[in-house]
């Protein structure tokens, strides 16, 4: 006799994915971005990232202890890690440590465990956490460093870089300046215009990632990459990424196209702030966005002209946080009005009506 | 881009790692060592159990009726070989409770002697009405594993003026493989089983359908259906679900069966390639369904096949002759590992629905470590009747499950694909068959209760007019006794 096994119903065979490995691969495709910006950044960067992290893991541990459960298996399915290394990218690259301690406990415990942890949180939590430090520590939260490789002989060292990261900056004009975005936000208000905003400024760069940001704004090309990458593996389907870009794309471009003087244009859009960052990575969070295909273009779409209209209107250089918080708070309402139709009914739900023959 | 704005024909549907090769290569075994008892179960179809017509003690043929068909969806049982009648009793069912159901039990007597068969020289003589009369008499039901009875189908069919037969050959489930190889071995005798069909449906058009990962099967079917302009012998994509009938009558008509409805009412009706065959033996051979081809597979099989075994065959028989390692064997499931059945035991008789019997390792079973719900939809993705699992999980798990049939509980065909491809192991077809069970308890306690309630009121007014009643012919004898004791009293004093 054997011992009766559950489940009794199938599948009892099953696709060989697990959560922790979507995890890790969606981790392994931040890598090269990650790995470049960390570069580009120095000793900081790195500090910075690390501690993120690993607060990160360390206030999941807390929580799940708190409520009474092994840390470990929870731990291992990599959503603390991934967490925290999406908050990090956003973050300025040599912000001071407490930063990073705050915002991953902002992100995992705010953001994830109150609301009764993995899978039942209404915002991206790395994206809650960057908007609540973005509007507490403004001062922080907008200083860029310079681009200053490793390995350089300008950059910082690796004693210099503890210093920075523990003891904060001294000489702040030296080593740091404003994003692009936050660039041309500060000389449109003094009335300058477009083509002598961005005489030094240079597109390819910005693409590659040779530029003052955050880790996840800094090389459209690698997330990009990254993010073609997820979508091969099916790990994330096309549909947010794309809707999401393309809303950009068209409306700057038309903007753009009736007064190239004060619209900014697509290329720039892209290549700028945390776009690619955003589309691929964050907005793709499952979730926290809608569950049909339908839905998800209608959430990309959203995401996409609430990033123009704050960018281009609002007080924020950089709206792609608040954008996501806005459009994830509309993803019930997207799930309950955009259902699959059920087979054999209409889409309210009543049966089919036989055709004649 | 004009099929963009089509409607799509597939919807849904995962493609499964297949595990066909171990059982497709090689041929049918015939040689399956007849049992010394076999327990036939008296339900082995949808609808009513037959009712036995044996007694203990008696001793019967091979293709002996054992019980008749009751009621109008029912299907009668055979004896699978001759012998003597042991036990009519309950004995554990072939279904993951293996609770007691009634079963036959025979003891073999190894003579395998037939009854007296009546084969029909030209069943084309034959009425459409005697072909369905033949088939319910054979006790041939949906061998896909719907088991509903052939020949209440076939007349629903006549009855609806149906334009297109679809034979079901895309045995969609992994490890499977009986169809396969019963349509690359008796191509003509299911070919001609197919056209038997017709002629007792009144049906001009039959099409085979079959997955494309099978063309030596799709070769042997053609070639057999050559000379037979009316059948037509199509290869469909290889996706689980593609045997499910809604889906291949979509895929192949294009029409969509409304919930509600069967499929005969939009002009179509749906049969399996092992029915054909059975249809063709029970016309042609006058021979009973008495036994069927089993695929004998998994990763603890030491000899898988497909094998023919007379109905009623104790599953540990199987596994003795297929050498299955039991200390390996990690879950023993009756039909496909998508949509099958785990079983406690062995000691549990195969049926007329038992396509398959697999004895799976841990290694090939999908994990049951649940995590939690990340909501990444691919349930969503999957689900072929256009269902949202892992909101209908949701409402499950709160006891909610109004909501849950809200959203669709009743339209879930427990195809298997959610809990395939989820990644945190979220059983959800349990799920779903959990909560509809317990729907069904309850809309039953409801109407037990109601019942109830009507019944005490009932018997309220009853006692009431009884009691109206006797108080009423209490006052007509109290009237009567007034009136005779005037009467009396008159007579006294006239006298």
């Amino acid at each position: 006799m054997m011992v009766h096994l559950k489940p009794s119903s199938g599948a009892h065979v099953g696709a060989k994915s697990s959560v922790s490995q979507i995890m890790w691969q969606v981790m392994l495709a931040l890598t090269p971005a990650t790995v470049f910006g960390i570069w580009c950044f120095g000793w900081p960067a790195l500090n910075l990232f690390v501690i993120t992290v690993l607060s990160a893991v360390v206030f999941e541990a807390f929580c799940i202890r708190l409520a009474g459960r092994a840390a470990m298996p929870v731990i291992l399915d990599g959503s603390a890690v991934l967490t925290g290394w999406l908050l990090a990218m956003t973050l300025p690259p040599w912000a001071p440590w407490w930063i990073g301690v705050v915002g991953s406990g902002l992100a995992i415990v705010l953001g994830k465990q109150v609301y009764g942890g993995l899978g039942q949180n209404l915002f991206n939590p790395a994206m809650l956490a960057r908007v609540a430090l973005l509007i507490s520590f403004p001062i922080e939260m907008t200083t860029w460093a310079n681009v200053s490789p490793l390995f350089f002989s300008d950059s910082p060292g690796l004693v210099e870089s503890w210093r920075i990261t523990f003891a904060g900056l001294e000489n702040l004009d030296a080593s740091t300046g404003a994003t692009t975005l936050g660039y041309i936000k500060t000389e449109f208000s003094q009335n300058r215009l477009l083509t002598d905003i961005l005489k030094d400024y240079s597109g390819f760069l910005d693409f590659i990632g040779w530029t003052r940001g955050s880790m996840g704004e800094n090389s459209a090309l690698l997330l990009g990459l990254g993010g073609v990458w997820l979508i091969r593996k099916g790990i994330i389907q096309w549909q947010i990424p794309v809707s999401l870009l393309l809303t950009v794309v068209l409306l700057s471009g038309v903007f753009h196209l009736i007064d190239s003087e004060h619209y900014v244009g697509p290329l720039l859009h892209l290549n700028s702030g945390a776009m690619m960052c955003l589309a691929f990575f964050i907005a793709t969070d499952y979730v926290t966005s809608p569950n049909t295909k339908t839905g998800q273009l209608v959430f990309g779409s959203g995401c996409g002209l609430l990033i123009f209209v704050i960018r281009t209107w609002g007080a924020y250089p950089e709206g792609a946080g608040f954008a996501v918080l806005l459009m994830n708070s509309a993803t019930p309402l997207i799930d309950h009005y955009i259902r699959p139709r059920i087979y054999g009914r209409d889409r309210k739900g009543k049966p089919l009506e036989i055709p004649k023959s | 881009m004009l099929s963009f704005f089509t409607r799509q024909r597939i919807r849904g549907g995962v493609h499964a790692e297949e595990r066909k090769v171990e059982t497709a290569t090689q041929p049918i075994v015939y040689d399956f060592p007849l049992p010394k008892k076999l327990y036939i179960p008296l339900q082995q179809h949808v609808g009513k159990p037959a009712e036995p017509l044996i007694r203990v003690g008696d001793k019967v043929l091979k293709g002996q009726l054992l019980a008749y068909s009751q009621g109008m969806i029912s299907a009668p049982v055979h004896a699978p070989s001759s012998g003597i009648i042991l036990d009519v009793n309950d004995y554990p069912a072939p279904h993951p409770s293996a609770l007691p159901i009634r079963m036959i039990v025979l003891e073999t007597d190894g003579k395998d002697e037939w009854i007296e068969t009546c084969p029909v020289a030209d069943p084309f003589e034959l009425t459409p009405e005697d072909i369905s009369l033949r088939v319910g008499a054979a006790g041939i039901v949906g061998l896909g594993g719907a088991t509903f009875p052939t020949a209440v189908k076939l007349n629903m069919g006549r009855e609806n003026h149906i334009d297109t037969l679809i034979i079901n050959g895309a045995e969609c489930e992994p490890y499977l493989s009986c169809d396969d190889r019963q349509m690359q071995e008796r191509a003509e005798q299911i070919i001609d089983g197919v056209r038997l069909m017709l002629h007792g449906m009144e049906t001009e058009h039959a099409v085979v359908a079959i997955e494309d990962n099978k063309p030596q099967a799709f070769f042997a079917m053609r070639t057999a259906a050559k000379f037979f302009p009316q059948i037509k012998v199509i290869q469909i994509p290889t996706r689980y679900p593609m045997g499910w009938d809604r889906q291949l009558i979509r895929y192949v008509t294009g029409k969509e069966v409304p919930v509600g409805c069967r499929s005969s009412e939009i002009g179509v009706t749906i049969h399996n390639v092992g029915t054909a065959y059975a249809t063709h033996k029970a016309i042609r051979h006058g021979q009973p369904l008495v036994s069927r081809v089993i695929t004998v597979s998994g990763g603890a099989v030491g000899r898988p096949m497909n094998v023919e075994v007379p109905l009623g065959t104790l599953i540990s028989e199987l596994f003795n002759f297929c050498k299955v390692n039991i200390e390996d064997t990690a879950r023993i499931v009756m039909g496909g590992p998508m949509m099958g059945d785990s079983l406690p035991h062995a000691g549990l008789p195969t049926v007329k629905a038992t396509s398959g019997i697999l004895a799976l390792t841990q290694s090939e079973l999908k994990d049951t470590d649940e995590k939690p719900c990340i909501r990444c939809a691919s349930c969503v993705t999957v689900c072929p009747a256009g269902l949202r699992p892992l909101d209908m999980a949701n409402n499950i798990r709160v006891n909610q499950l109004d909501a849950a049939v809200d959203i669709g509980l009743k339209d879930c065909i427990s195809c298997g694909c959610c809990s395939y491809i989820c990644p945190s192991n979220i059983p959800l077809v349990q799920y779903f068959k959990y909560a509809s069970g317990e729907v069904m308890a309850r809309q039953q306690a409801a109407h037990k209760s109601e019942q109830t309630k009507r019944l005490i009121d009932d018997r309220n007014a009853r006692l009431e007019r009884i009691a109206q009643q006797q108080r009423e012919e209490e006052l007509a004898r109290l009237a009567a006794k007034a009136e005779r004791e005037r009467l009396k009293a008159e007579q006294e004093a006239a006298v």
